[in-house]
């Protein structure tokens, strides 16, 4: 573990300015993923610059935008996962959002990961932390460890497959951000330059020819909020995490979906729909062809599974003697389905829901 | 001698709870030392080769650095004839993750970073580190752990099964897998090169056996070396036996005499270096007659042993004595590959043994038709068919019956694939469990008394009697138990008794390893306490005092000893996921005197959450190209979290043996994941009608 300068500047913009000045500086948050980087050699900032009180931790109405009734919610960068999670209007406007929240990680590091710093997370890859295996994402050109080894955890859709010394099947771990996908969530940066706003959807990006970044941000850009717009359809939405054990564990393949359904001549059809897909790509996976297959359509698990295989059609899984992923094809489908059936019913009442 | 229970028996709170809940209990790396200096290892990136070069001038020059030890500078072992103690001693590599070099430094961060600078040049071979069955290396260990014969026939099995009626025939496996206490292997080592003594405060399931060790590898007397561990976090066996982190940590402070030297495993690093469990690839095949009654058991295993250094574990022992056969045999045949040397892994032989060896019996259960209940106690043997010995106990048939009642299993459907509860496949499952009563021989003792006038009157006595053994507590309530223990033998309250462990000042005394230490370290307390009662009557003076050792069993050799248990599960498959969930849990076991309900309980339960863990979680994943565990943190290697179990239990029938031990007590450390993860995946046969054959389970081989 090298030494490094601890900072703690007054404000934001000085924040912005320490890190942007500096090419091997870093924002510190929560912690809980870069503390492990430092001492795995994965992340050996010279300067580290504590904002943890430098953004919000408030969660403040929104006013409504031109047109609409109700206003959305601005999250504040430093407030905590637990905070968040247990908010009324998070709880009854977008249960997602809870949900997810609180299936992920374990209480103490609820209470120490803030909201900013769960969009930065970075992939929790075995390779990727293991300074002794090839991986592009932290060495670019030593080749991807993931391909052929242990990718149980890996993608299955959007990964750079080839050249060798570009691929990159690493998945985003957060279940936060694959929520707020569903949420069409904004996320509001500070740089140098000033203060621009992201659609959450095009902050995370596929490796594509660089598995070194993981945002679009550039370095010395701090996230100072996430705004969620109102979303009536959210009352009505629901995450559902699959994962190894019943807690403490990524997903192997998660939901995110928000749906309408109203009564049609044949039964249920649903109105509207929204799905994001966790632990299947390099970023929160909103799964369009599948939502495209299903407004309109019946709300029947015929329907939800067929969704599912439109969105899997150019799914390539990875073979591996020691953990290969081609399972997730097949979970997606049942996930969506289990996840799309509480929303056809009464959500309250589903029986397979679990605590994180 | 049998004691007479008063104290034992009853649920005395852990006598060192409250320091533990305060946490001024003190483990390995928290005892206070002067000036001392962090190790941080550097360790080989390949699997089997030569060292050709190390370049540690960059790592020294850093600030605060002290040394750095490598093969070329460290100091000579005495004794290198056990391979996994010859720490840096030659430029051989023969596992990936094997000590090539140590950094000394102020600052444990320093160490970590100058531990990154040092530049190592490898002449790689290629390695080998799967476990293949036809692998050309195959061979027969001498014996299997500790000393079971490698191969056992008894009658003509082959004839047996050719003409059996019924037979099941099936390949198992279980993974490898990684002991994690939550306490790493820690060692505090201090070298005193005038006196030359050496202090280690460690981590460990046993000091003497570690003073022992060490002496010999670093060529001392054995009272030159004091080992102090009065608290140790777990060891779940990877703390039975020393490894190579105490053998470096010692031969690091005896390079800088005076100053004592911290060394705590990362995560990381337990994964490569502190032993795990062979991956097992077990063949069993059960002939029997329509009516279930086994005609032949065969169970032929092959596992995974280290190239340098040979551990076999005895995983076909389980069944050559469980169920009652005229014709069996049983084999173990090893795999040496580039690997780090597999070791204890709480019941070894037994755990993954018991996993094939009950699954068959299920399978078998479905063949005939005959609820698996009933088949075991069709099976249920007159002597013991390993040695043709009575058992001094055996309720194995109480316990099943027992459990069957308390889950209701009268009502179960045998069919499989049966029932689906809102979304959730259900069914039930079980197996049975043993484990040997084993005691150790070497351990002793000395009480002393002394008068203590500040004592409460109501205690009937006038002083305090000083209990004296190099025991060890690793969590399981063994200072507690030999607290009761003493007070039953010396015929006094507990509250009298004080009981030392855990330090080489002690009388010396066996490992806590093969669920022998309350046995073993019992029954010399109880030979000291009968000695100090013969000399100095129930009226002792200030000062009175007696030694006593660990006498033989007269029994021993006239009748086989062994705990016999019952375990049921309830287990629920997601038939959109297959996400596999275990609601229910009961065990029953049959254990002897049960001497403290609480910490027993912990035991047994501790047991089945780890039988959980091995049949849903626990699974090293090795690649095969770099040949370390690729998933080495507590992240990625799972294991059992508190939301994975659901309703757990475990209970007892009372049972008398007064041939084990004076306390008429059998071990308990062990049996409780012995069983478990077969009740598990027999559950989740009835209630999918998929046959699991493989541990852990995982949601993918449910899911379609």
């Amino acid at each position: 573990m090298k030494p490094f300068t601890y900072a703690r500047p007054d404000d934001a913009a000085g924040a912005v300015d320490l890190v942007a000045g500096d090419p091997d500086a870093a924002f510190l948050a929560g912690g809980t993923n870069l503390v492990d980087h430092l001492k795995l050699g994965i992340a050996s900032p010279t300067t580290l610059v504590d904002v943890t009180s430098l953004t919000s931790d408030r969660i403040d109405d929104l006013p409504p935008a031109h047109g609409d009734t109700d206003g959305g919610l601005r999250i504040g960068a430093a407030v905590r996962n637990s905070d968040l999670a247990a908010h009324g209007r998070v709880r009854a406007e977008y249960p997602v959002l809870a949900e997810a929240l609180l299936q992920g990680a374990s209480g103490q590091l609820r209470n120490m990961a803030t909201t900013g710093g769960n969009l930065l997370q970075r992939t929790r890859c075995a390779y990727f932390g293991d300074r002794t295996t090839p991986c592009n994402k932290r060495e670019p050109g030593s080749g991807c460890s993931a391909i052929g080894g242990w990718a149980r955890y890996h993608a299955i859709l959007g990964a750079t497959h080839e050249p060798a010394g570009q691929a990159c099947v690493a998945t985003h771990p957060s279940d936060m951000a694959v929520a707020m996908a569903v949420l069409d969530a904004q996320v509001q940066v500070l740089g140098p330059d000033g203060e621009r706003t992201i659609p959450l959807e095009e902050f995370h990006r596929l490796p594509g020819d660089d598995p070194t970044r993981d945002t679009v941000l550039r370095h010395g850009e701090l996230i100072t909020a996430v705004d969620l717009p109102a979303a009536p359809i959210a009352t009505s939405s629901t995450y559902r995490k699959v994962r190894d054990r019943a807690s403490y564990a990524f997903a192997l393949v998660s939901v995110a979906a928000a749906m309408e359904v109203v009564d049609g001549p044949d039964g249920p059809v649903v109105a509207d729909v929204r799905i994001a897909l966790g632990g299947v790509a390099h970023t929160p996976w909103r799964a369009t062809r599948a939502e495209d297959a299903l407004r309109g359509g019946p709300a029947t698990d015929e329907a939800f599974r067929a969704a599912a295989a439109a969105e899997t059609a150019g799914a390539r899984p990875i073979e591996s003697a020691v953990g290969g992923n081609a399972f997730k094809v097949p979970l997606v489908a049942g996930t969506l389905a289990a996840a799309l059936r509480t929303l056809a019913h009464d959500p309250s009442t589903d029986p397979t829901e679990e605590p994180g | 001698m049998t004691l007479t229970p008063d104290a034992m028996g009853r649920a005395l709170p852990r006598i060192e709870g409250g320091q533990k809940v305060a946490g001024t209990a003190r483990y390995a790396f928290e005892h206070p030392v002067v000036g001392p200096l962090y190790l941080h290892p550097v360790q080989s990136t390949i699997a089997r080769g030569r060292v050709t070069a190390i370049d540690t001038s960059t790592a020294e020059a850093l600030d605060g650095v002290v040394a750095v030890l490598t093969h070329e500078n460290a100091p000579r072992l005495a004794d290198t004839s056990d391979a996994e103690f010859a720490v840096l001693q030659d430029d051989t590599v023969a596992f990936r993750g094997q000590y090539v070099a140590a950094v000394l430094a102020e600052r444990s961060e320093t160490a970590r970073e100058a531990a990154e600078l040092v530049e190592v040049t490898y002449d790689q071979q290629d390695h080998h580190v799967e476990l293949d069955e036809d692998s050309p290396d195959l061979y027969a260990p001498d014996v299997v752990n500790p000393s079971f014969e490698t191969d056992e026939t008894v009658g003509d099995p082959e004839a047996a099964l050719e003409s059996a009626p019924v037979t099941v025939r099936q390949t198992y496996t279980t993974a490898m897998t990684h002991n994690n206490p939550m306490e790493p292997h820690t060692t505090v080592a201090t070298w005193d090169a005038e006196d030359g003594r050496l202090t280690l405060f460690e981590s460990t399931q046993g000091v003497s056996a570690v003073r022992t060790a060490v002496a010999g590898v670093l060529g001392l007397e054995t009272g030159s070396v004091d080992v102090i561990s009065p608290h140790v976090g777990g060891g779940f066996g990877s703390k039975g036996t020393p490894h190579a982190n105490t053998v470096l940590a010692a031969l690091a402070a005896r390079a800088v005499p005076g100053r004592p030297v911290k060394y705590a495993l990362t995560r990381q690093q337990m994964f490569d270096l502190v032993g795990y469990r062979t991956p097992t690839i077990q063949h069993v095949t059960l002939g029997a007659e329509a009516d279930g009654r086994l005609t032949a058991i065969v169970h032929d295993v092959v596992e995974q042993t280290a190239r340098f250094k040979e551990f076999a574990e005895q995983t076909a022992v389980y069944s050559r004595s469980m169920y009652a056969t005229q014709n069996r045999r049983t084999s173990h045949r090893l795999v040496p590959l580039d690997v780090g040397v597999p070791s204890w892994m709480r019941a070894p032989g037994e755990a993954p043994g018991s996993f094939a060896a009950e699954v068959a019996m299920d399978e078998l259960a479905v063949a005939t038709g005959i609820d698996p209940v009933e088949l075991r106690i069709r099976n249920e043997p007159a002597v013991s068919p390993a040695s043709g010995l009575p058992f001094s106990s055996r309720h194995l048939v109480d316990c099943l019956r027992r459990g069957a009642d308390r889950f209701a299993w009268r009502l179960r459907d045998p069919r499989p694939r049966a029932r689906l509860v809102d979304g959730w496949w259900i069914g039930t499952g079980v197996a049975a469990s043993s484990y040997p009563t084993n005691s150790m021989p070497g351990s002793s003792a000395v009480i002393r008394f002394h008068v203590d006038p500040s004592l409460d009157p109501a205690l009937g006595a006038a002083g305090r009697y000083e209990v004296e053994i190099a025991a060890a507590d690793i969590g399981t309530g063994a200072r507690t138990v030999l607290t009761q223990i003493a007070a039953d033998a010396l015929g006094v309250r507990p509250e009298t008794v004080h009981v030392a462990i855990g330090d080489t000042a002690l009388p010396p005394a066996t490992t806590a390893g093969g669920s022998s230490g309350t046995a073993s370290w019992g029954a010399t307390i109880a030979d000291a306490a009968d000695r100090f009662r013969d000399k100095w009557g129930d009226d002792p003076s200030d000062g009175a005092q007696a030694d006593g050792s660990m006498p033989d069993n007269p029994y021993s050799g006239r009748y086989a000893m062994s705990a016999y248990g019952a375990h049921f599960a309830e287990v629920a498959v997601h038939a959109d996921t297959g996400e596999v969930r275990v609601p229910r849990m009961l065990g029953v076991f049959a254990a002897g005197r049960i001497l403290n309900p609480d910490t027993a309980r912990s035991q047994l339960l501790g047991g089945m959450t780890m039988g959980l863990s091995m049949a849903l979680h626990e699974e090293s994943v090795l690649d095969p190209r770099s040949g370390h565990v690729i998933n080495h943190d507590l992240a990625n290697y799972h294991v059992t979290a508190h939301a994975d179990v659901g309703v757990m239990e475990a209970e007892w029938i009372d049972e008398e043996d007064p041939y084990v031990n004076p306390m008429g007590c059998k071990g308990i450390g062990e049996i409780g994941i012995v069983g478990a993860a077969a009740a598990i995946a027999n559950a989740a046969h009835h209630a999918t009608g998929v046959r699991m054959r493989s541990v852990p389970m995982t949601l993918d081989d449910f899911v379609v």
